[in-house]
């Protein structure tokens, strides 16, 4: 029954070279993303211009690779408030319990109950639309909730286990049990949760900008960018291909890597 | 019947939670409404007889209850972008999204419960069906509506891209065309849909009574149309629920795709232009659908599950 994990190897695999791939494009790209006529206008994939160029000769390749370093570390943001901040919260509530307990989670359900675009572009619209740091912060807030229910569940299970009741006994701090002891056997549940909460980031904040209330120009993100090549599908549909594949590679290959984190966890297959 | 008073009751309170905090949160930041309306060269006596007018200068729970009134006699107040009852703005665009959502929800339930009970009784392929349904996952929907738009629309020209026909005067161009932004919609709550619906089915196979009746020489098929289904139905329905929040919440992204003059496409605009009312009025709006949904899931769950009967727990 047991076999090699083939999910968390291609993920691993997957995620690795597209983590590369984006580093790198902080540093270089083939032709400056920005740099107008750095080829022909609306010049179909070739192998100067992997993707083609767009209406002002830009380089789309290049572009990809920008738009996805600005999606990915918008997504790295989001997920460490969403994650530090749920987590805490989750732990917290799920170790000491009580009334506290009660009423956070009682609000943790009906916040979860409401789709998080939707909680987003509410909160987007308090802070105003526009900024990179308001979506990041509308985003972050939006998913502590769900790390919150996760972290809540894991923590809790382990509470009355014998070796946490031993390490109380033997008089160590609350904090100590709960970061030694509790957080590395919590992580088989949280890991995965980060995946899904890194793939929900990504698109959240692609269908923001693609909605022109996310990020905006200079920063373009894959979402703005998609919005642009929608205005030139006719004449330039490989700009969204490319940009749209970016996307959905970016989340397919994540999606690998939590389903190969799950799967070891449960020791399927 | 008594359960239904509770749930009926539950749904109120949560309503006007949800209600009041949207006008609390929205209320704090009005002080721009009147600033956004005049522009910041105003004269202080011009923006405090403007705030007068709009009722701003009362406090919060005043102005609340007169905005809960206004919205059970149907006067959600007036746009401030488009000078006009904010009811007369969204009364034509409310149907639109609505059918937009419907259809998509059908389209889902009708594809994935067959698909994810089919796929839960099989073993082969079972690593290349996952990896599907995870590409099905990633791919987002104003994506997939563009690729749609490209190819039955510019290429094949069953629809026009950007061009909502008006449904009173080209009914099946207004379906055809409401449909594909449907199905762009529902490509990825399919695929999860089916993943949901393909763990439940199976932690449901490998329990005792499975196998007993297996055992005692029923078929594998009528089991599983029989006592498995009825069993791993429940969560399901709350899923769908939870899926029918989303489409909501989806249709906002497709409609801004398609161009279609929906509610989504109303509170996108209106957030660029810092509309207030009319914000709050569409969220007010969307959150009662989220929220009738999952009354609805959990008034289904009791009927079919005697279980959750029983046991009077929520």
């Amino acid at each position: 029954m047991k076999r090699g994990n083939g999910f968390l190897a291609a993920g691993l695999a997957l995620t690795g070279l597209l983590a590369a791939l984006v580093l790198l494009g902080f540093f270089w790209t083939p032709c400056d993303p920005s740099a107008m006529a750095a080829g022909p206008k609306f010049a179909p994939p070739s192998l100067a211009h992997w993707m083609g160029t767009d209406n002002f000769g830009r380089d789309i390749f290049s572009r990809v690779l920008q738009g996805a370093g600005a999606t990915a570390s918008i997504a790295l943001a989001t997920l460490a408030i969403g994650a530090v901040g749920g987590c805490l919260a989750g732990a917290l509530t799920g170790y000491f319990g009580g009334p506290v307990d009660e009423v956070l989670m009682r609000l943790n359900d009906a916040l979860t109950a409401f789709p998080s675009i939707l909680l987003a572009l509410v909160v987007i619209s308090l802070l105003g639309p526009g900024k990179k740091s308001n979506v990041i912060l509308a985003l972050g807030l939006v998913f502590i909730p769900s790390f919150a229910r996760v972290s809540r569940t894991a923590f809790t299970s382990l509470r009355d286990v014998n070796y946490i009741q031993s390490a109380r006994l033997m008089g160590a701090p609350g904090g100590r049990i709960l970061a030694l002891h509790m957080l590395p056997n919590t992580l088989a549940v949280l890991l995965p949760a980060l995946t899904i909460g890194f793939n929900n980031a990504v698109l959240a904040e692609a269908s923001m900008s693609f909605l022109g209330i996310g990020v905006t120009p200079p920063d373009a993100s894959l979402g703005y960018m998609l919005s642009e090549a929608q205005g030139m599908l006719f004449a330039a549909p490989w700009y969204a291909a490319g940009t749209g594949l970016a996307i959905v590679l970016m989340v397919f290959s994540v999606g690998l890597l939590g389903e190969g984190l799950r799967r070891r966890d449960k020791g399927v297959l | 019947m008594k359960d239904l008073l509770k749930r009926v009751l539950a749904l109120l309170a949560t309503m006007l939670a949800v209600s009041f905090l949207t006008f609390a949160a929205f209320s704090l930041i009005s002080g721009d409404t009147a600033t956004a309306m005049l522009g910041t060269s105003a004269t202080p006596e011009r923006l405090a007889a403007l705030r007068a007018e709009l009722g701003l200068d009362r406090p919060l729970a005043v102005r609340y209850g007169k905005w809960l009134l206004g919205f059970f006699t149907g006067d959600l107040g007036v746009s401030t972008s488009y000078q006009q009852p904010v009811r007369e703005l969204l009364a034509p665009k409310v149907g639109l999204t609505l059918w937009l959502s419907l259809m998509s929800f059908v389209l889902i339930t009708a594809v994935s419960i067959p698909l994810g009970v089919w796929s839960a009784g099989r073993r082969r392929f079972e690593g290349a069906r996952t990896a599907l349904n995870q590409l099905g996952m990633a791919v987002p929907p104003f994506f997939t509506g563009i690729l749609l738009s490209w190819v039955f629309g510019v290429g094949l020209k069953w629809f026009m891209p950007g061009q909502f026909p008006d449904a009173g005067q080209d009914f099946a161009g207004a379906a055809v065309y409401l449909f594909f932004a449907a199905a762009a919609l529902s490509i990825p709550r399919i695929a999860m849909t089916v993943r949901m619906l393909r763990s439940t089915v199976q932690e449901e196979l490998g329990k005792d009574y499975v196998r007993t009746a297996i055992s005692r020489g029923n078929g594998r098929r009528a089991v599983l149309r029989r006592h498995v289904l009825k069993n791993a139905l429940p969560p399901v329905v709350t899923f769908l629920a939870q899926t029918m929040a989303e489409i909501v919440a989806g249709s906002i992204v497709v409609e801004q795709v398609f161009v279609i003059p929906g509610l989504g496409r109303m509170l996108v605009a209106s957030i660029a232009n810092r509309d207030y009312p009319v914000v709050q009025a569409i969220v007010v709006i969307l959150a009662l659908w989220v929220v009738l949904a999952g009354t609805a899931a959990d008034l289904i769950n009791q009927r079919i599950d005697p279980r959750l009967r029983l046991g009077g727990a929520a």
